[in-house]
């Protein structure tokens, strides 16, 4: 399958990522490479095959529910962009 | 001064006192400042917060409560969290971002009385090859200057090739440990995933990420494991298993024959006609002392290994596009200063503060993840990494270590392979594996081109083999001396 240039423009949308228009067919170009070389695993038979999404198989472990951490919003706040009143500041998103 | 100049050897001088930590700070720092300009290693150097550290490790010593690292000076990759310090990834996103709390292993590496003289500049989130994707500029080789160190971790590798550092932290999701320890010859091990917590190293490929240690020798990469490795809740991947002594086994006498009995698997798939030919020579020659020293070889195959870099090239984008998600603008890191809305913060944000490669890799990422590519791309990968690691566990019913080269070339010159990305993607056709499987490899110096440029041997094992691995680099770095050759710009020849 071969990747077009309103493709690049929708992952970038759904990526958050401005692309400026001269940009995009330089990002498809190499794109389009890299797809060309990850299109190989496509004539790999892989019936059967169970997917490995982890290199051990372990189970995940649990923890009792209580609180463990101290609260350290201020640190965290402190290389924050913009705050006020222990809140994150963004645009208005609610007119 | 000689060109040796280890942990092991620091530490033995510390403890007999012919140096004090406070003069090592010094000269570490002084080294820096001299030889660094030309490098460009170190994007942050701490030396009030070396020097006061220098003088707790003598005082430690003093009272006879220091372990062996006490006052030895150390770096960390910029990718680690260091509370109190710059953390920039190697990214404008993190330029002035200054870590709340410390990663695991640089807690452990604290604990154990190194002294942190720096933080060590890297590819953009650990997304390169050859360090040109920083943000600060690309780190020079000691070796040559007009080539690459490697990448990720090309600073740090940079830092203990020019004998700035003994030892420095790095971080491998596909070679980014164990390609700049080839191409500057030291050496670098990636361990088995889970055994050094991923707690406050900056996510990248979580599913990949691995943290290790860079040093002249193996025996001095034992010593920095021992304080990286551990269980670690924070981290849900780490795994709780007994605690081990990297370094015993090194310790223990040998004969003439000390790696009697040890097989070692050639997989014909590493010795192909891509490799360049003074790097298979330099491996052949390495193979040879490895008989001498009394292990056996025995041919191989990993029929699916070639498959790694595009089953890479799925997965870690598409853990890597999740994991970068964060970087908004909101929380932390970099904020674009005009925008018409919120979602035009977030873009504008995210153009401004990622890099092209990372912008690159989380387009990928997005679109193997997206609706209707999934089972395609992203499950197919899953698949076809379960065929590798098969073909590695029925590997180890015929061997107990495997070797090759770690790169198919020696370090390349700035600029040959930017304009390709697939190109620079290939550079890690050996390494890719270890991580997709997420067994322990390890590389070291084992030659030099013509040219003078170092050339790495990669010694892979099975899961939990680290000290095994270490004890069959450690027994040919007793009878070579590749490992104890530095750059001229280091040696002041």
């Amino acid at each position: 399958m071969t990747l077009s240039l309103d493709d690049v423009r929708r992952i970038a949308h759904l990526a958050r990522i401005d692309v400026d228009a001269q940009a995009v067919s330089e990002v498809h170009a190499k794109l389009e490479a890299i797809f060309a070389m990850i299109n190989e695993l496509q004539a790999v038979d892989t019936s059967g095959v169970e997917p490995m999404s982890h290199a051990q198989d372990v189970v995940l472990p649990l923890r009792e529910d209580k609180v463990t951490e101290t609260d350290r919003h201020a640190d965290y706040q402190r290389v924050a962009p913009a705050v006020e009143d222990g809140l994150y500041l963004v645009p208005r998103v609610v007119e | 001064m000689t060109a040796l100049r280890t942990i092991a050897g620091l530490s033995a001088r510390l403890a007999a006192r012919e140096v004090s930590a406070v003069e090592l700070a010094r000269d570490t720092l002084d080294r820096i400042a001299r030889l660094d300009p030309a490098l460009n290693a170190f994007v942050t150097v701490d030396a009030d917060g070396a020097m006061a550290q220098a003088r707790a490790a003598d005082e430690a010593r003093a009272k006879g409560a220091a372990g062996p690292l006490a006052g030895v000076p150390i770096a960390h990759k910029d990718v680690l969290m260091t509370a109190g310090l710059k953390t920039t990834c190697g990214s404008r996103m993190l330029g002035n971002f200054v870590a709340p709390y410390d990663a695991h292993v640089v807690e452990g590496l604290k604990r154990a009385g190194t002294v942190l003289v720096g933080k060590t500049n890297m590819d953009e989130f650990a997304m390169g090859s050859s360090n040109e994707t920083s943000a600060f500029g690309p780190v020079k080789n000691p070796w040559n200057p007009a080539c690459v160190p490697g990448g990720s971790s090309g600073g740090s590798a940079a830092a203990v090739a020019a004998r700035l550092v003994p030892g420095a932290t790095g971080t491998d999701t596909g070679g980014s440990i164990r390609q700049p320890a080839s191409l500057t010859g030291i050496c670098g091990l990636k361990p088995t995933y889970g055994i050094a917590s991923r707690y406050g190293l900056i996510a990248f490929a979580s599913s990949l990420d691995t943290p290790g240690p860079f040093a002249q020798t193996a025996e001095d990469c034992a010593l920095l494991l021992n304080a990286m490795a551990g269980h670690d809740a924070r981290d849900s991947t780490s795994l709780d298993r007994p605690v081990e002594d990297y370094t015993r086994t090194l310790r223990a006498p040998a004969g003439a024959k000390p790696l009697g009995g040890l097989r070692i698997g050639l997989p014909k798939e590493y010795f192909g006609a891509g490799n360049d030919p003074e790097v298979a020579a330099a491996i052949e020659a390495a193979l040879a002392e490895f008989r001498r020293l009394g292990a056996t070889t025995v041919d191989i195959t990993l029929p699916t290994v070639k498959l790694s870099v595009p089953v890479y090239y799925v997965i870690a984008p598409a853990e890597a596009s999740s994991n970068l998600s964060r970087f908004d603008g909101v929380r932390y890191g970099h904020r674009a200063a005009r925008y018409d809305d919120l979602a035009d913060m977030y873009r504008k944000t995210r153009a401004e503060g990622f890099g092209a490669e990372v912008k690159r890799r989380i387009l990928v990422g997005t679109y193997v993840l997206s609706h209707g590519y999934y089972d395609a791309y992203y499950l197919k990968a899953q698949k076809v990494r379960r065929l590798i690691a098969n073909d590695f566990a029925r590997a180890w019913g015929e061997c107990d270590v495997i070797m090759g080269p770690t790169a198919p070339s020696p370090a390349f010159r700035f600029g040959d392979k930017t304009d390709d990305p697939v190109q620079m993607y290939l550079n890690d056709i050996f390494t890719i594996a270890a991580n997709l499987t997420g067994a322990p490899a390890l590389s070291m110096p084992c030659g030099f081109t013509g040219g003078g440029l170092p050339i790495g041997l990669q010694i892979q094992g099975d899961y939990f083999a680290e000290s095994l691995i270490l004890n069959v680099a450690h027994r040919f770095q007793q009878a070579t001396d590749w490992h104890a050759r530095a750059p001229a710009m280091a040696t002041g020849a």
